[in-house]
């Protein structure tokens, strides 16, 4: 039986319940705490490289996720961290791979920019902006090809959508029809530049037309509107009617990676979006609806804060990869002996 | 060789590996820009789409750049795509997709993946085509670990490899020069492999070893041919491979004949030659060597046009004869 209070959720809302709507907000602490466990772990030399947290935009990860099944797949970014924690990564081989450690999700071997964990549906973080576009759209063909009820959602940044990837993929994806939701991560600026110097368009989400494919554009830091747009997208998806190209608006509060000295950007700028903080306002809303209270919040950070120490304390008492294995992953077999010179 | 095998082209022999592909393995589905009903730019695929379906012989758009990664996505996923470039100087519009991912895929992913796929890449000059539609970069792509690179010269061996590549869990470049697609030679009926790491000796020789590849091998075996007269006894090496290379077969060679000749048709300077080259001045054949190693490659210009300066601008029969003169008669 239904509980009273649920008569006045959004439809969303009632159809996920209370527990689910408790674990996305756990999710979305979770990769706030675990970028800010990350920048310090940076700060303390821990982590080898530069990295690109994802602060601010953890509703348009989460959002998403939330609708996503175990065994949905997706292709994410160089800003990839939330997206993979979204889809049900282990933030402890999270921290090891962060270490360059053998315990994580790549054996050291891929860092921030390729963290993957393909048991969980994760093709991988990407290097390369808009590398993940035309690999989801595979992924997606696999999919259809196979009558597998699955879908892919391609995660990528406003940075993306002026690659020739972008293009190529949204238009090959349209033209078969492809289970594959293409959700574009506006946070403004494609490292300096920002989205009204790059791109002819207002809105990204209007190249959608050029496809024939549905494009909406939402708020981005409110969790129930990027759902309600993943939802929709993903149905038509699994009912075999294409793609949907997503823009979901956002801001991220760090610079674009670890040299980013925010010269492009003012100081009132930045502060206006922190106070638009996608967390806020969820909690703010779930307490409206009184599906938690400001106890239940704390209980629920608290319980966060122990899983990311401990994640870090497993990554630093992790094992290092062996020097002697550093051409191991390259091919599946040996290459064989007489291969080799000498 | 048995007088029962009958003989068909390097293009039959591709489309019957393709054929067999298909038959044998429901994962495996074909790739490429005009390969269903057109049948491909050089017929390689030819009536494959009325046989197994568009949904196994899919045209794309001429998109190259998707198409090479909608290969490696269905790939991640365990398909068994091989993507047909219409001709190999295309491919530098799917570099993002073959170099930065393809190849590093399984690496970055610390071995939980793989990538298995094919690109077939029709290279090579003599055709006419002029700059853009006439190289042979091979060269580059073997630079880069993670992919295996192979350039079958043979019918029989277009055939036999083709079908290991689209079996390999990696990904696998694939070569075939546009002049052997309509080469005659003796190919098995039905499913048989051939290794992608090991060089083939075609002819034995005892005072010069000629390391080819390609279309190479056959004008390098032309030359043996023409020399043996004025009793100049050549071993020809069919690379076959370049990614892994088999440089055992090549040291072993030098170590007997003690000479040294590369041909291959891509550019000279850091081509495959260069490679054989450096690989012989590392290994105890260096010791054994009593003449100066010669590389005959592609010239330092794009390809031209004109058909005289086409043929000059790749090693010809003439240029492999007064090499193999001048190395094993020059001395020292």
């Amino acid at each position: 039986m239904k509980h009273e209070k649920d008569a006045t959720l959004p439809e969303l809302y009632s159809r996920l319940g209370s527990p689910a709507l408790r674990e996305a907000l756990r999710k979305m602490h979770l990769i706030r705490q675990f970028e800010e466990g990350a920048e310090q772990a940076y700060i303390r030399g821990l982590v080898h490289g530069t990295m690109h947290l994802s602060i601010g935009q953890e509703a348009s990860a989460v959002g998403v996720g939330v609708m996503l099944q175990q065994r949905d797949f997706i292709t994410s970014t160089h800003r990839g961290h939330g997206h993979c924690i979204a889809k049900g990564a282990d933030p402890r081989f999270m921290f090891a791979e962060f270490f360059g450690k053998d315990t994580g999700y790549c054996r050291g071997r891929g860092g921030s920019m390729h963290i993957a964990d393909v048991a969980s549906g994760n093709l991988g973080a990407n290097g390369i902006v808009g590398g993940g576009l035309p690999i989801a759209v595979g992924a997606a063909l696999a999919l259809k090809q196979e009558r597998r009820p699955q879908v892919v959602v391609c995660f990528f940044g406003d940075g993306a959508n002026n690659e020739g990837a972008f293009h190529e993929s949204l238009n090959m994806a349209a033209i078969w029809k492809l289970p594959v939701v293409f959700v574009c991560e506006n946070n403004k600026y494609g490292m300096s530049m920002s989205t009204e110097r790059s791109t002819a368009v207002k809105r990204i989400a209007q190249r959608a037309q050029a496809y024939d494919i549905p494009g909406v554009t939402v708020d981005g830091n409110s969790f129930k509107d990027v759902a309600e747009a993943a939802q929709a997208a993903l149905e038509r998806a699994r009912q075999g009617q294409g793609p949907t190209l997503i823009e979901t608006l956002t801001y991220r509060h760090r610079g674009h990676s670890k040299s980013d000295r925010n010269r492009y950007r003012t100081k009132e700028e930045i502060e206006q979006w922190i106070a638009e903080d996608p967390i806020g306002r969820f909690e703010a809303e779930l307490m409206e609806l009184g599906l938690i209270d400001q106890a239940g919040i704390e209980a629920l950070v608290q319980e966060v804060r122990n899983e990311i120490e401990q994640a870090v304390e497993f990554a630093r008492q992790s094992p290092a990869p062996a020097l002697a294995d550093l051409t191991q992953f390259v091919y599946s077999t040996p290459t064989p002996e007489h291969c080799h010179v000498g | 060789m048995s007088a029962e095998v009958r003989e068909i082209t390097y293009s039959q022999a591709i489309q019957e590996a393709l054929a067999i592909a298909m038959e044998r393995d429901e994962r495996v589905f074909l790739m490429g820009e005009d390969i269903g009903v057109y049948g491909g730019a050089f017929q390689v695929t030819g009536d494959l789409v009325q046989r197994f379906g568009e949904e196994r012989v899919m045209d794309t758009p001429i998109s190259e750049l998707a198409g090479a990664g909608v290969a490696v996505g269905a790939a991640l996923l365990g398909r068994r795509p091989v993507y047909e470039f219409q001709f190999s100087d295309f491919s530098t519009l799917a570099m993002e997709q073959i170099v930065n991912q393809a190849a590093k895929i399984r690496f970055m992913l610390g071995g939980k993946t793989s990538v298995p796929l094919v690109m077939r890449f029709p290279s090579g000059s003599g055709t006419g085509a002029a700059a853009q539609h006439s190289q042979s970069l091979e060269a580059w792509f073997a630079h880069v670990p993670g992919l295996k690179v192979v350039q079958p010269s043979s019918p029989h061996d277009v055939k036999g490899m083709l079908l290991a590549a689209i079996e390999d869990p990696d990904p696998v470049m694939f070569f075939e020069h546009k002049l052997l697609y309509k080469m005659k030679g003796p190919v098995p009926e039905g499913y048989y492999t051939e290794p992608l790491h090991e060089a083939k000796v075609r002819r034995a020789g005892t005072d010069v070893t000629v390391v080819a590849s390609a279309i190479m091998v056959h004008k390098a075996l032309e030359a043996a041919q023409q020399v043996e007269a004025e009793g100049i006894s050549v071993e020809v090496i069919d690379l076959r491979s370049l990614r892994p290379m088999d440089y055992s077969t090549v040291i072993d060679s030098v170590s007997r004949t003690t000479r040294l000749i590369c041909v291959y048709e891509g550019t000279r300077q850091l081509g495959i030659g260069t490679e054989v080259a450096a690989a012989i001045a590392e290994s105890k054949a260096f010791d054994r060597l009593d003449a100066p190693i010669v590389r005959l490659g592609g010239a330092d210009c794009p390809l031209p046009y004109n058909p005289d300066l086409e043929r000059a601008a790749v090693p010809q029969v003439p240029d492999i004869v007064a090499a193999i003169r001048q190395t094993v008669k020059g001395g020292r």
